[in-house]
């Protein structure tokens, strides 16, 4: 097996940064294991659980089913860049006001799914909200709080 | 959001207990910053990778690990030979008990593998591709042994047998001849018999339910660092520290106090981050290697080879008079324990007919071992399924009686001084309230269309309490950093701070919540059993009190004035009356400025074994909808109701019963654990074990009933596992009012449902409907 690195040149949040990596591994993989940006879980490393969910020139991806390599000269967007400095994203506070999460370790992907639509859609339904997130697993809370967070996030960003 | 918690003031005069307030973690959660299992890099770290059994059930001739350990990048090897081999010891671990001559063999096989997925060995290596192909250059021979899987299967006498020489227990005279069946378990009260001779309708019925996991979205994840000098470190995702440490040390033949624990942010656990899997071969692989070792299990290792709880055969048999007394319930349970014993069949038994104030009645249960993982606790662990039999023969009951299932409940609803099946006589609780809230809940009485019909199902779980500590070390700006062990998985820390500002008068924002390491605290039982709220807050209200004494004695000095004439209001030492003299008040940050010159630093510290839990019960309605042309079921609405005691967080009580509601959504109509007949696992992944998604459940609507636990500060009871017991009888009986059918085996997906719908319709219906 081959283990010969390749080095590529990407965006994060803005910052330009270089890795190495050995051609099977994930987008997911270097975040966590190379530029130790953690925010984005591995859940399921399969596309299902949604928790390593990143945005991609602009589209919402898993980045576990992107591979590194893949970022070349493209523009990765993660939960540690949502944040505006020391102001929260109006996703981040409504999910704390609306106790939106328990154990949290969701919470990222569900931030950064949430975000890409309402960059899409500004007023989103329930229902909207719900089949977008569809994506996301969340085992602790029952989606009610999420769902509320998001709409009541939407509300907000519409009035600002 | 909860009809009882609408406002922001606290409740019954509280200033903060009650409120809902941004959680203290709450920012390094939605930014990314919180530190889970998987998170941590150190420097020099291995990656940890498990080999495991291709086989349900196998002996292990010979385990040659030679080619991989002379790979490039391989630091070490662990087998069974690197674990140590132990007795038979039962230990706590959450509401369950274990067993050390298991772990021991669950962590890393010994003589037989005994489900596919059971860890053979384990490798560290410089990557993540180097330990895969490590794994496969470890030579593993077997002899395959025939597999059972079926709990009913593994009873027969002819059954393969997974333990040689396995006695089943609480059976007098004992058998003979070993079997699969580990354990027979009987709770008795009155004459069941009798009851049933007296009843005027009896409903007796079978039922059946799958395994279903945990599914936390967070894989087990740990680093362990051991010195040469045998101490060591290990940071984990788990439920408990301090169970992990006592397993590990263990399992590894150390020194408890020479290993350090510290809990990471949890990513979910619901009973089944109480046991160990990865911790101790971390440890073992760190050990041999000199040099850190992370390890992190893929979801497929997950559903493989740890949890999930038990599924189980049962039967169940309810007499009742005319209007609606019951006469006798009797219950007969049989519940996978998986490859070793432990199943929850004994809680399963103690919980079946809690709900209800009974003269007569009885369970039997048997704990029978499969080629399945060793099932984990799981949320009221062993209640949801004996009460989802239980409370479907009831809503049967009720319909046979032509009583409304509300009013059956109320008639026999367990209360203060109810004779329980398993001992004790209950104490003050809430089912009464619930059952009232839910009858008067607009939820109850709104109209149903075509195919749709409405359920009802109680349920119980007893909480418990423990061993707690916590310390509020006063620091010289009036800040207290609360420090407590039980890790935070739900927003428990939130509870803590809201019950520690209000004992010593203080802002919350003075309060900084921190979990400590096994060495910073004294012993602390698991996140488990719904006790961190109670227990741990136990803990919190005595160190406010121990420190608000110190406070008072520093304060007295200073007057010179009696002790007892210094009292705490407010957040201020002040005179007890105009007697004691005339003093300005102190505040609390006065005081501990002040520390130095008045007798050094200040800390409240408790330690205590928390007595008097309180059972919390829960009534939930839903209200579903079947496609008969598919067989799916819709939740068109659905209300949880529960006696919190005191909800000290709402917003995150109301969090509990949401999650708990869904997750029960999820056992009623997906989740199951599918299995070929090579007995092995054909669905460990999250694209075919289908948890709730978002799109899949309405909003879960709640209703918090508040009858207050007598023997806790703030009168908290636990919250977290009650709400699971209650969806799968109540969605059971909502499917029945929908469509006329009554099933009796859990997943009701929609293939079952379809098959179902096509065998009650004649061969004209489809052209009748």
């Amino acid at each position: 097996m081959s283990r010969t690195k390749i080095h590529v040149a990407t965006t994060v949040n803005g910052d330009a940064v270089e890795f190495l990596c050995e051609p099977p591994q994930t987008l997911l993989d270097v975040l966590r294991d190379e530029l130790h940006l953690t925010g984005s879980k591995e859940g399921c490393a399969s596309g299902d659980c949604g928790a390593c969910s990143v945005t991609l020139d602009g589209r919402l991806v898993c980045a576990c089913l992107v591979l590194a390599v893949e970022t070349t000269g493209h523009s990765v967007e993660t939960i540690e860049g949502m944040a505006d400095g020391d102001n929260l994203h109006p996703l981040q506070q409504k999910f704390l006001e609306h106790a939106a999460l328990q154990c949290g370790v969701c919470t990222p992907g569900f931030l950064v799914a949430a975000k890409a639509l309402l960059d899409v859609e500004a007023d989103p339904s329930e229902t909207q909200v719900r089949y977008w997130l569809a994506g996301n697993l969340c085992r602790c809370t029952g989606y009610d709080k999420i769902v509320r967070a998001v709409l009541d996030a939407a509300a907000e960003m519409r009035a600002n | 959001m909860s009809d009882s918690a609408k406002n922001d003031s606290g409740s019954n005069g509280h200033k903060y207990v009650g409120t809902r307030q941004v959680r203290p973690d709450g920012v390094d959660k939605v930014t990314g910053r919180a530190s889970f299992g998987a998170d941590l890099h150190v420097p020099n770290m291995l990656i940890g990778k498990v080999l495991r059994s291709p086989h349900a059930h196998a002996r292990i001739l010979s385990i040659d690990t030679s080619k991989a350990e002379a790979l490039a990048g391989v630091k070490a090897v662990v087998t069974r030979d690197d674990i140590n081999d132990l007795p038979s010891e039962m230990v706590p671990a959450g509401e369950m008990m274990v067993n050390y001559r298991d772990i021991t063999r669950n962590v890393m096989a010994r003589e037989k593998v005994l489900y596919e997925g059971h860890a053979v060995a384990a490798v560290a290596a410089v990557s993540e591709s180097v330990g895969l192909e490590a794994l496969s250059l470890i030579d593993v021979a077997y002899e395959v042994l025939p597999h059972v899987i079926d709990v009913m299967d593994s009873m027969k006498p002819d059954a393969p047998l997974l333990h040689d020489g396995m006695i089943t227990q609480g059976v007098e005279p004992a058998p003979e001849k070993p079997s699969n069946v580990a354990k027979r378990v009987e709770f008795a009260i009155g004459d069941v018999d009798a009851g049933f001779a007296d009843a005027d309708v009896i409903v007796e019925r079978e039922f059946k339910t799958k395994p279903v996991h945990q599914a936390y979205i967070e894989p087990h994840a740990c680093l362990a660092s051991v010195a040469k000098d045998g101490k060591a470190e290990l940071w984990c995702t788990t439920q408990g520290h301090f169970v992990v440490r006592g397993h590990c040390a263990r399992l590894l033949g150390m020194d408890i106090s020479k290993l350090r624990v510290t809990a990471s942010e949890i990513g979910g656990g619901f009973g089944g981050k109480t046991v160990v899997y990865l911790e101790p071969v971390a440890l073992a692989l760190s050990r041999k290697s000199g040099q850190p070792v992370k390890m992190t299990m893929t979801r497929e290792e997950v559903f493989r080879a740890t949890g999930p709880t038990s599924g189980a055969h049962m039967r169940i048999k309810i007499g009742a008079k005319k209007d609606g007394r019951i006469t006798a319930a009797d219950g007969l349970f049989h519940y996978q324990a998986g490859a070793f014993p432990g199943s929850p069949v004994q809680l399963g038994c103690m919980c079946a007919f809690a709900p209800y104030d009974l003269e007569n009645a009885r369970t039997v249960g048997y704990d029978v071992v499969v080629n399945r993982p060793k099932v984990a606790a799981y949320r009221a662990p062993g209640a949801p399924i004996a009460e989802y039999g239980a409370e479907c023969v009831i809503d049967e009951l009720a319909k046979k009686l032509g009583m409304d299932p509300i009013e059956l409940r109320l008639k026999n609803a367990a209360k203060e001084g109810t004779q329980t099946v398993y001992g004790p006589k209950l104490g003050v609780v809430g089912l009464v309230e619930t059952l009232e809230a839910a009858k008067a809940h607009d939820h109850y009485k709104a109209p149903l269309g075509k195919h749709q019909g409405r359920g009802v199902a109680s349920g119980y779980w007893f909480n418990i309490g423990g061993e707690s500590c916590a310390t509020l070390n006063m620091s010289e700006d009036g800040g207290v950093h609360l420090v407590v062990g039980t890790p935070d998985i739900g927003g428990s820390r939130a509870s803590l701070c809201l019950m520690a500002a209000e004992e010593l008068g203080i802002d919350l924002d003075k309060v900084h919540p921190h979990i400590a390491d096994t060495a910073s605290l004294g012993y602390t039982f698991l996140t488990g059993g719904s006790r961190a709220t109670f227990a741990s807050g136990m803990a919190v209200v005595e160190a406010a009190r121990d420190v608000i004494d110190k406070m008072r004695e520093r304060v007295a000095k200073m007057w010179d004035i009696p002790v007892d004439a210094v009292i705490w209001e407010d957040g201020h030492a002040r005179p007890a009356s105009s007697n004691a003299g005339a003093f300005e008040p102190m505040s609390l940050a006065e005081i501990t400025a002040m520390a130095n010159k008045t007798g050094g630093p200040l800390v409240g510290n408790a330690a205590i074994n928390a007595q008097g839990a309180g059972p919390s019960f829960g009534t939930h309605i839903v209200d579903v909808e079947v496609d008969t042309e598919t067989g799916h079921v819709e939740i068109l609405r659905y209300t949880a109701i529960q006696d919190a005691g005191r909800a000290v967080s709402p917003g995150y009580v109301e969090g509990q019963l949401q999650g708990g509601a869904v997750q029960g959504i999820g056992w009623a109509l997906n989740e199951e654990y599918v299995y070929g007949e090579d007995g092995k696992l054909q669905n460990a992944g999250f694209l075919d074990y289908r948890i709730p998604v978002c799109s899949d459940v309405p909003m879960i609507d709640t209703v918090i009933v508040e009858v207050p636990n007598p023997t806790h500060r703030f009168g908290v009871r636990g919250v977290g596992e009650t709400p699971i017991v209650p969806p799968m009888a109540a969605i059971t009986n909502a499917i029945e009012q929908a469509i006329g059918i009554r099933f009796n085996e859990l997943p009701m997906s929609p293939p079952k449902v379809l098959a179902a719908i096509d065998a009650s319709r004649g061969p004209l219906a489809d052209a009748a409907e």
